[in-house]
């Protein structure tokens, strides 16, 4: 199934190799740099996209606020969010899980699991 | 240059140059820390920088790069959460960990080796500052290159629901609110009667509350396990409320699962691998019974639910028991939280989900593309062939001897306008800011000073001032040297500084800015500046000026950048290079640069860097000398004026000046400069142009008329033929030939006329 | 001409014959990137004599060589039927201004012979090779000697 997939990373790279793997898998991306990008981006994303790949580490607004952001707009409550990590540590993860993350992926991430992960999130 | 069709190496390249923006960025902030900003926007830019380059190289395999950023990310880290104060101690480490990572980046773009010493010299010092836990807390293993691992081992043993492990299914049974009272003998299961051992679990999968919340969703993850093996499912729905107690944030389900499977148990907690802090999860090995167990319960529940129609139907999480999963979607009605037609309903964002307003620091970097650099250079060439070929049509058009055509005319007019604006365009995209190059400086004085023992603080301005990339990659090795010359010569040791009423601390400046058309760069010292009688004594004796030369300050100063005056004896260890002054002026030189020297004793040094903004055009006064046309820049012409019998002033000696104002400037004739023609008997009735040189002085220069003013195009002349005396460079005119395009300074250096500061004689020692 | 890479593989070469004064010169077709006719060239100041100054090829700066000068033969005296021979050598292009071309020829490697030791070094220790073609003395023409890989730099 080819899934929309808004992914926020202020890292050019992983922006590459995030459109370039969910490309690969058939993907749609659409790519926002930092928290504040991603909330804009969402806005304008009609349908809503089936899943959002987030980075934690952002200048402006950080992944934490903007998962909390996307979870307090009402129509996007149930959208699923993995949170895209260098760290495996359980405290990051309560954190993600905290602000409403539903789930993680630990970079690097491998591009199999990435997309296995996207498709066990959105059925 | 990658192709296309290895997208890889694109991104690969895509993290090299963003890694040299993150070094950038890092660098900055390091000298924000170091001048007392310690906000944590900055701290976070700092520690943002490290982390993006550990995330990037991990993706590349990078592990020098990412063992060494991982150190580095982990001391930012305890300074970000104020365990660790950014001191001057401090600050030390991260900077020279800071040149450790350029040098790690740099290495692995190139393929280089690294200096592993140096690099766990670096990494031990980092280490001291980093307590134990956070650095066991997260381990580089999560970095192994391509790896992701849903560790399950990991995983379960930090898993917080194992405590609470509940009593399998088949105890659960008696406690299940009467809705699975055992019944015996149900319908034919093989395998329930089978001795045989089975492959397979049995789970029990309860959510919390926050599963939802976190955007997940049960049936997914019962359908991924469907997926596994033949999978038989209860749903124990004994702590459903009434419909009017229903709040559809709460977590009221939970499911048994029987699955028999020859997946292993890691591959089976794989997928709750999201979920298990916010359900409670059981798993244990399938057993004959609990087959039997599953199916007692199974028939009871269908018995209830006729009893109970309403329950379960109506709720959102009423996921049923596993059947094939296509028509699973198609029954279970959206959960409550899913959008509603978006079309008619404009996403209604809470006011306080507004975006902080924006932290200066942290501005959003503007879209960029990358562009391969030979591409800009085609396009600056196709360009300059453009400027020339309008040129030529201008000239065509001219000579045509066409009526006034005022269609003509402004069409014309419109072309020179649009060339113009497209050169100014395509240069722009080569401009860049010269922050890079001064920060690879910020590297150069911290080794230096360290390595001579002196504290120095390097200052900056004008770090944004633009230039063309090529200039600025021909300048780093004579800045590079001048630095050192600047800490190593320039500043005295801490004693002598404390002796002289200074504060140890040398300070070096290092400003860039726009002066009429040009790029000046300057590098001054507050040291002891120049000391002229050694300098004089050393080049009487190395024969670079005469016995008993009486010679300005200037002039002393100048000797400086004469090939073989080498200070060889007075230098340390970081010269011995056998690189001179000579070797940075000539190398500004083949710039169009020049570069000229101020010092006070006491004070200290100036180095004076004047370049052109671009290797690529120019503006330019055309004139014709000698049957030659000749383009001057426009830049070093402060004035032109026409020679009358009475301006000009003869010197006697075959020397002329000529009045301007109050003044008496030198008069040049540049045909005979250049070997063009015999200098002439009167030069009344031809042209001056004025230059400025770079120390204020001036120079008349004569030439026979001026033609016309315009930007050309430069044309290298060194690939083919080396460094003309006096030349710039070549442009191509509109009728398609070659004119040279003039270095005036040059001239009056080699004509040794005049009041310029350069002897005679020493200008000749070259 | 078609046939040169072929040539080649058969020991032969092919020379562009042409002639500076009164001697025949030769230089290996492979160096040859085009004949042009003779254009004014911009004089550079303080270049060595055998300079005649740079001339635009299609946008970019050509030197142009005076070879009856390098050769020690005295400036050329242009006409219209001079030409500019375009030669690359060490990597790049040079202009030889030499009084006409003569002719290609395709000869056995065999048929050059080294050019005879004479103590005297004038103008044979830019000849590689000799040979003769219908009674002609065809000097061939060493391109690394006769203009220097060093740029022609002005002293």
């Amino acid at each position: 199934m080819s899934l929309n997939i808004l992914a926020v990373d202020d890292s050019r790279t992983m922006r590459d190799m995030l459109k370039l793997t969910l490309g690969q898998a058939g993907f749609t991306t659409h790519l926002a740099e930092d928290g504040e990008d991603g909330l804009a981006v969402l806005e304008n994303l009609d349908p809503e996209p089936d899943a959002i790949i987030t980075d934690i580490n952002m200048p402006r607004l950080d992944g934490f606020g903007f998962i909390e952001a996307v979870r307090k707009i009402n129509r996007h409550r149930g959208i699923p969010i993995l949170v895209l990590t260098t760290e495996s540590a359980q405290e990051l993860k309560t954190r993600a899980r905290n602000a409403g993350a539903t789930g993680w992926i630990v970079k690097p991430f491998d591009p199999e699991k990435l997309v296995r992960a996207l498709q066990m999130v959105t059925g | 240059m990658n192709t296309p069709n290895d997208p890889m190496a694109e991104i690969r390249a895509t993290f090299f140059v963003e890694c040299e923006e993150l070094l950038e960025s890092l660098q900055d902030g390091l000298q924000s820390l170091e001048n007392g900003e310690t906000d944590d926007e900055t701290i976070n830019v700092v520690f943002r920088a490290v982390h993006s380059i550990k995330g990037g190289a991990g993706a590349f395999g990078l592990e020098d790069l990412v063992e060494f950023a991982h150190k580095f990310e982990s001391v930012l880290d305890a300074v970000r959460s104020h365990e660790l104060a950014p001191d001057s101690a401090v600050l030390a480490v991260l900077f020279q960990a800071n040149d450790m990572l350029n040098d790690l980046v740099f290495a692995a773009r190139n393929g280089d080796d690294i200096d592993k010493a140096r690099s766990a010299r670096i990494l031990e010092t980092l280490a001291t500052y980093i307590d134990s836990e956070d650095a066991s807390d997260d381990d580089v293993p999560d970095f192994t290159p391509m790896t992701l691992t849903l560790d399950f081992d990991e995983n379960s043993d930090e898993d917080p629901a194992d405590p609470k492990a509940l009593p399998p299914l088949a105890e659960l049974a008696d406690t299940a609110d009467g809705m699975a009272l055992p019944e015996s003998g149900t319908s034919g299961h093989d395998k329930t009667q089978d001795g045989s051992p089975l492959n397979g679990f049995v789970i029990r999968f309860e959510p919390q509350d926050s599963l939802f919340a976190s955007g997940n969703e049960p049936l997914y993850l019962l359908r991924l396990l469907s997926e596994m093996g033949e999978m038989s499912t209860f749903c124990d729905a004994s702590a459903l409320p009434s419909l009017k107690g229903l709040r559809q944030e709460k977590a009221y389900l939970a499911w048994e699962i029987i699955l028999e499977t020859d997946e292993d148990e890691s591959t089976l907690r794989e997928i709750f691998d999201f979920v298990e802090d916010v359900c409670t999860l059981t798993i244990k090995p399938l057993e004959h019974s609990d087959i039997l167990a599953m199916e007692t319960r199974q028939s009871a529940k269908r018995k209830s639910i006729g009893k109970k129609p309403s329950a379960g139907e109506d709720t959102q999480q009423s996921s049923p028991k596993a059947e094939p999963p296509a028509n699973e979607t198609d029954n279970i009605p959206a959960p409550e939280g899913q959008p509603v037609p978006a079309q008619n309903n404009p996403a209604v964002v809470p006011a306080d989900n507004k975006p902080a307003p924006n932290r200066p620091k942290a501005s959003k970097t503007k879209p960029t593309v990358r562009v391969d650099l030979g591409r800009i250079d085609r396009l600056v060439n196709l360009v300059g062939e453009l400027v020339i070929n309008q040129a030529m049509i201008s000239q065509s058009i001219q000579e045509a001897g066409l009526q006034a055509n005022p269609e003509i005319d402004n069409g014309l007019n419109e072309f020179m306008q649009l060339t113009r604006e497209i050169q100014d365009s395509v240069m722009m995209i080569r401009a860049q800011p010269v922050k890079s190059l001064f920060q690879r400086m910020a590297r150069i004085v911290r080794e230096t000073s360290a390595d001579v023992g002196k504290t120095v603080q390097l200052r900056t301005e004008g770090e944004t001032t633009e230039v063309d990339k090529t200039v600025i990659e021909h300048l780093a090795d004579p800045l590079t040297h001048m630095i050192r010359n600047a800490v190593d010569h320039g500043l005295e040791t801490p004693q002598d500084r404390r002796a002289a009423g200074k504060p140890e601390e040398g300070i070096i400046t290092l400003a860039a800015e726009h002066r009429s058309g040009r790029v000046i760069i300057e590098l001054s010292d507050d040291g002891a500046g120049i000391d002229r009688p050694r300098v004089l004594q050393k080049a009487i004796e190395k024969g670079l000026a005469p016995e008993n030369a009486e010679l300005s300050d200037t002039e002393i100063d100048n000797l400086l950048f004469l090939p073989g005056f080498s200070t060889a004896s007075e230098v340390s260890n970081l010269s011995g290079r056998g690189v001179g002054m000579d070797v940075v002026r000539s190398a500004i030189q083949s710039l169009g640069g020049r570069i000229s020297i101020h010092s006070v004793p006491g004070k200290g040094t100036t180095f004076t860097i004047s370049l052109p903004l671009t290797l690529a055009v120019l503006d330019g006064m055309v004139v014709e000398v000698a049957q030659q046309t000749i383009v001057v820049p426009l830049s070093t012409i402060s004035e032109t004026l026409m020679l009358t019998p009475d301006v000009i002033r003869s010197l006697g000696t075959g020397a002329s000046v000529v009045q301007i104002r109050e003044r008496f400037v030198p008069l040049l004739d540049l045909g005979a400069e250049m070997g063009f023609r015999a200098p002439l008997e009167s030069y009344v009735g031809m042209v001056v142009l004025l230059i400025s040189l770079e120390d204020e002085s001036q120079m008349a220069i004569i030439v026979d008329m001026i033609r016309d003013q315009r930007q050309v195009v430069i044309k290298g002349l060194e690939d083919t033929f080396g460094r003309v005396p006096g030349v710039a460079a070549a442009t191509i005119l509109g009728d398609g030939k070659i004119a040279l395009i003039l270095d005036p300074v040059d001239v009056v250096e080699n004509s040794g006329t005049g009041d310029t500061d350069i002897p005679t004689n020493l200008s000749l020692a070259g | 001409m078609t046939d040169s890479t072929e040539n080649l593989q058969t020991n032969e070469i092919e020379l562009l014959t042409f002639r500076v004064g009164d001697q025949e010169y030769a230089v290996d077709i492979m160096s040859v990137r085009e004949i042009r006719g003779w254009t004014s060239a911009t004089p550079l100041p303080h270049a060595p004599s055998f300079v005649r100054g740079v001339i635009n090829l299609r946008g970019t700066v050509l030197t142009i060589v005076d070879l009856s000068e390098r050769l020690g033969m005295g400036t050329i005296a242009v006409r219209e039927r001079n030409v500019i021979i375009v030669v690359q050598t060490a990597g790049q292009n040079i202009g030889l201004l030499v009084d006409a071309v003569s002719d290609i020829l395709s000869l056995p490697l065999s048929a050059l012979q080294p050019p005879p030791e004479v103590p005297s070094a004038g103008s044979n220790s830019f000849v590689s090779a000799l040979t003769i073609v219908k009674d002609r003395m065809v000097r061939v023409l060493d391109l690394n000697s006769a203009l220097p890989c060093e740029p022609l730099e002005a002293t």
